[in-house]
This record gives C-alpha cells, structure tokens and sequence, in this order.
C-alpha cells in the first residue's frame, strides 16, 4: 500500500516536473548552504580544538604586564619585571603547578657551513620539553647541567635541519648564532603549522641561561610558561601565581599587576563559546530556509489539492477513505521535501568538498547533521503537508466529482 | 422476512438544497423498494432529482431527511469510513462523463477500486483484466481516456463499475453523452450484465429506447415517483 502510494505521488510529481523542482529549491538550497555551513564551520572548529590542544589546555603563559611609573604608562611587556627565580618560585611554592618554565625568544640569523637561515631562537628550561609536550626527535633535549653552564647547546626544529643539513645529520653538528658557535644536540619532533600558518617547526631551542648571557645580554625573562598540574587546577593556579607574584614584586593592594597571565583554557573556552553562537546562527538559518521551503510545499500542494478536486472526487466515488487521500498527498509533500532535503544534501557535501579541495578549507561533515538534516527536510514536509492533506482528505464526495 | 429480498428500500426520502436564503427542494418524499436482480430505469424531465436520487443511493450524498436501507441496512448513521466502503464493495457508479483518472491507462482506471480494498497486485491486475475482457476491451489496456472513443471510455468506466464484484450499478445516464449506436451496444453489455451475472442495474436516461432495456421505468417529477411500471418482456432487446 505505501509503496503503491509512493508510486502515485513520483507520478504526480514527475507529471510537474519544474514545478515540483522549483518548489524542492527552498529545500534543496536550504539545506545545502546549511550543510556546507556546518562542514566549514565544524572544520574550523576542529582545527582551533587541535591547536589548543597541541599546546596544552593547562599551559599558562606570564607576560610582563602593563606599569605606571612616575605617572608614565608603559607598554604591554614593556616592563623587565619577571625573573627565572619567579619560576622558580612558582614551580616549587606553588603546589596547583606542575612545572614553570622561562622563556625568551629572538629572531635570529643562523649559520651552518656556508648555508645560513633565519629563524626564532627560544631559550628554554628542561621543563619546556614536558609543559610544551615536545620531544626530541633525535638526540636529546636541554638539561639542568646546560642550563646551569650556560652551555653553548642547541636544538634544531624539523624546518631548520632540513634548511641547514638536508640529508646530513645534524647531531654534533656546529652552528652560529650571532658567531657563537653551537653544538646541535638534538632535533626537534615535528609539530607542523599554526592556525596562523607560521611554522611551528622553524625554531632553535638552546639554554635559557646561554639567551640570556650571550644572546640577548639581559637577566631578566621575556615570559614564564607554566602547567599546572590539570586542566581543572588551571584557575587555582593562576589565581595562586598572582598572589604569590603580587608578593614577590612587592605590589601594594591598590596597585595593578606588573604581569599578565595568559590562559589557554580561557582562549579554548572562548572558542567553543563563539563556535557556540555560530552553531545557533546556523540552526537559525537553517529552520528559516526550511521554514521557506516548507511553505512553498504548502502551496504548491494547496495548488496541488484544488487542480485534482475531480481526481480525488473520483477515487472517494470508488471508495478511497479519508486517510487513503489523506496518504496520498503527505506522501506526495514528504517525498518532495525529502528529495529536496536529499539533493540539497548532495549540493552541500559536494561544496564543501570542493572548497576543502580547491580552495584547501578546512571542512568537517559530520554524518549526524546529514542525519539530521535529511530528517528535518522531511519532517517539514509532514508538517506543512498536513494541512493541504487534510484538506484534500475532507473534500465532500459529490462537491468534488461536479467541481470543474 | 420478505423486506430482506429487498436490495433497495427508500422512505419517504426528502432533498433540499439550501442556497443562500433559498431552498431547492430537489426529493420530496420517495418511496421505493429494488429487489436484487431488478433492471430499473427512471426517467424524468430536467430538474426532476434523478441525479439527486442516485447520488444519495450510491451513498455520494446524504438526503436531508429519510430512510434508505441498502441490503437491509440503514446508510443514513454509517460513518464517512463505512460509506466509502460501501461504494468500494457494493456498489458500482456509471457516470455520464465516464470520470476517468485522464492520465491512467484503462487498465489502471479499472485497477482503481481495487487499489483501497488491499487486494495485492497480481489479484488486482488479474480482476481488472477480466473485467476490461468482459467488456470487449482486452485489445485497448494501455490506452488512456482521450486515446479512446467515448464509447470505449465508458467500458472502461463499466469495468471499473464491477471489478470488485458489487451487487448493485448505479448509471446515471451512462448514455448521455454517446451516439445511437455505441449507447445501444453499452445497453446490450449493462443488459448482459443483467441478464447473466445477475447484477441489480438502476439507470437514469431521457430516451426512452435505452429505459425499454430495462423490466422497469419509474418515473420521477419534481422529486417524486410519479409512475412505476413492470414490463414482462424487455421490448427493445432483439436477440
Ligand atoms: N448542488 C446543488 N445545489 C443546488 N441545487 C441543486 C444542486 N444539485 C441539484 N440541484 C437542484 O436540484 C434539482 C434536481 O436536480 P438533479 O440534478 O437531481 O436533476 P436531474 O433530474 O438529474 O436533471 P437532469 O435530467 O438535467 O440531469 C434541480 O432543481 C437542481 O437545480
Ligand atoms: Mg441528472
């Protein structure tokens, strides 16, 4: 019976062929631009939640802040506030962190042979390795010793080995930075593009203290990178960084910090907040394309009722109930708005695929909102089906037989 | 139990239109009683209620008051659901204009009753085959309407009329619209069905060569039956 009903409706659909296309097009375009909206959206979404998580979501990082001195304001990280004995401090006073780590980091030209590249030299504690998750891929990482001898040690990142050695290894390798000379003692794991699209790979890692000393020629530290020790302690630990900073810089209770923590987790929250707000903007969309769509069902079936008056007269004049009329025609909206919702998923998936291909977006399809929006699109066409079938169902026999 | 015999039986049957402040009375009192196996024709000027009266007996149209038992039940208190059974099951309609589906073939329009009676699909075929064989059109299946002569529209219209073996054809001038010689040979095939399947046949007609067809002419002004006679001998029938 469905299946024969089914028939009927492709029929009656297919006797109005452009007619019925034109009235799937709200469908078809609504729910294409939502499923393509939601691929690029998820996949954006995807990419952000990877970077975050690549640099950890219980990393807190300590910038100097801004200061007022003598009435004058100076610049964010303006300020040579923070020392390596703050993270220290921080690491062995403060029990929600895990470990601390300073930080400096210095463009700089780098010299191997006679081949040289530019790139960002970052001095760094041992701890760096396991805040940052970040192994030596070859050879091995710094170590307390290279920091306490401001050791003349170096690790290469996956872009600068390939720059500088290609095919050679680089262990025990010399390099220059600023003519100081550099032994390569390990090579770093690749940890590929930013979301920014900087390489993450292109850096060289030696001492902190050597930066410092050689380097740079300063002895304070350009930032602290901390982790605590969960995602969940990361709050605790930054309220207990503050105090314990505010003490040691000496801050009275009516001035302002002299630093800034920077919390991942805030940047990850804000994230998933914003690709909140996008996902209600989509569904917004979405249920009024659909709704635009639904009502162009609607009419065409209302259009649909009034033309076949005389057929429905004649299959109730050879005994079609209410309901069998009533089938027919929430069939003939279903099938319309399903198809609509089935083309229009195709249009969606086949855009998407081709801005990830074409224009290297990065686009996420998840079979749950196909699901769902396939779903939706016939679900719109019971509801705004109903009606136009019920006024069909509720056609007086003889009134439809006479009517012209 | 004698009234059982009766297919048919009308009280005092009233129709009025209601139009606007106007009221059209179209049946004013009916009284009549079919057995099974009658050929009846009912004749009568324009405006006499014919129509009206066979719409309300193939249960299309409620009277506005009176009864009307069809097989020894009363029509009038069934629901929508028990009415469209009875024009599935028991009753074939015959219209002027043939009302068939325009873009089905004639094996599909005669496949119709039988598509809300959950006969499946071989049964329906066969069934529709048999009765678009019975009359003469085995030769015309695929056809459609407007690819058939009003004649053969009406055949198909016939084989939809008995496809799901009903006891009672109801033709309300199945004639009207066809010339001399197609309505003589639509009346020999209604005759037939008469005659050999036993089916209970009430036609509407102004000619009266097509009501000689019939054992009995009724004759209706306005909305009442004014003359009801029996002929022994069908007069017109040659052969
Ligand atoms: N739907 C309607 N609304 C109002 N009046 C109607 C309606 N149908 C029929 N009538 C009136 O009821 C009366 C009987 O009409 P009916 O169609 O039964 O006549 P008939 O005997 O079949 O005529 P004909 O021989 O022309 O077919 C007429 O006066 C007609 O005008
Ligand atoms: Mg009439």
């Amino acid at each position: 019976m469905l299946l024969m009903t089914l028939r009927i409706a492709l029929r009656a659909l297919a006797r109005n062929k452009l007619r019925s296309f034109l009235t799937m097009l709200g469908i078809i375009i609504g729910v294409g631009a939502v499923i393509a909206m939601v691929a690029i959206g998820e996949g954006a979404k995807a990419l952000v939640r990877a970077q975050i998580a690549s640099l950890g979501t219980n990393v807190l990082v300590i910038v100097p802040g801004t200061v007022t001195q003598g009435g004058v304001r100076t610049g964010f990280g303006g300020v040579r506030t923070l020392s390596d004995s703050d993270a220290k401090a921080i690491m062995e006073e403060i029990p929600s962190v895990a470990l601390a780590s300073p930080a400096l980091r210095q463009v700089n030209q780098i010299v191997a042979g006679n081949l040289n590249w530019s790139t960002v030299v970052q001095g760094v504690a041992p701890e760096f390795q396991q805040i940052r998750d970040w192994q030596a891929e070859e050879g091995r990482f710094i170590n307390q010793a290279d920091v306490d001898g401001a050791a003349k040690v170096a690790l290469i990142g996956k872009s600068v080995a390939d720059n500088l050695f290609g095919n050679e290894d680089p262990i025990d390798a010399v390099i220059r930075i600023r003519k100081i000379p550099f032994r390569v003692i390990g090579v770093l794991g690749a940890k590929g593009q930013t979301g920014q699209g900087t390489d993450q790979d292109d850096v060289v890692m030696i001492p902190y203290t050597t930066m410092q000393k050689r380097i740079m020629r300063i002895t304070h530290v350009q930032s602290i990178v901390v982790s605590a020790v969960s995602a969940e302690k990361t709050q605790e630990a930054q309220q207990q960084i503050t105090s314990l900073l505010r003490q040691r810089h000496r801050i009275q209770p009516d001035q302002d910090d002299d630093f800034f923590i920077r919390n991942l987790s805030d940047i990850a929250e804000a994230a998933s907040n914003s690709a909140k707000v996008m996902a209600i903007l989509l569904g917004s969309i979405a249920s009024v394309s659909l709704l635009v769509g639904g009502i162009g069902i609607m009419n065409i079936m209302l259009v649909s009722v009034t033309e076949r008056t005389r057929e429905i007269g004649i299959r109730m004049a050879v005994g079609a109930r209410s309901r069998d009329i009533m089938y027919q025609f929430l069939v003939e909206a279903v099938v319309m708005a399903a198809s609509g919702g089935l083309i229009g998923i195709l249009l969606g998936v086949g855009s998407s695929t081709v801005l990830n291909r074409v224009a290297q977006w990065p686009t996420l399809i998840s079979p749950e909102i196909v699901a769902l929006a396939f779903f939706f699109s016939a679900a719109v066409g019971v509801f705004f089906g109903f009606y136009p079938a019920q006024k069909a169902a509720h056609l007086d026999p003889i009134e439809a037989l006479r009517y012209e | 139990m004698v009234q059982v015999e009766d297919l048919i039986r009308v009280r005092d049957l009233h129709k009025v239109y209601r139009m606007g402040e106007v009221e059209v009375p179209a049946l004013s009192g009916i009284n009549l009683d079919i057995r099974r196996g009658e050929f009846v024709a009912i004749m009568g000027a324009s405006g006499s209620g014919k129509s009206t009266f066979m719409n309300i007996l193939g249960c299309l149209d409620r009277p506005t008051s009176g009864t009307y038992f069809l097989e020894g039940q009363e029509v009038g208190s069934l629901t929508r659901d028990a009415w469209a059974h009875i024009r599935n099951r028991k009753i074939g309609f015959v219209f002027q204009g043939f009302n068939l589906l325009p873009r089905a073939s004639a094996l599909e329009n005669a496949e119709l009753p039988m598509m809300y009676n959950g006969l499946r699909g071989g049964e329906r075929h066969q069934r529709a085959l048999e009765a678009l064989s019975l009359v003469g059109l085995e030769g015309r299946l695929h056809h459609t309407p407007n690819q058939l002569s009003g004649g053969q529209q009406q055949r198909v219209a016939i084989a939809r009329a008995l496809v799901n073996r009903p006891s009672l054809i109801l033709a309300d001038e199945p004639t009207g619209n066809l010339d001399s010689k197609t309505s003589r040979d639509i009346m020999e095939l209604l005759h037939h069905l008469n005659a050999r399947e036993g089916l209970t046949i009430i036609l509407v007609t102004h000619e009266a060569d097509i009501a000689a067809y019939a054992q009995r002419q009724i004759q209706f002004r306005d909305g009442l039956v004014v003359a009801d006679k029996r002929s022994i001998q069908p007069s017109a029938i040659s052969g």
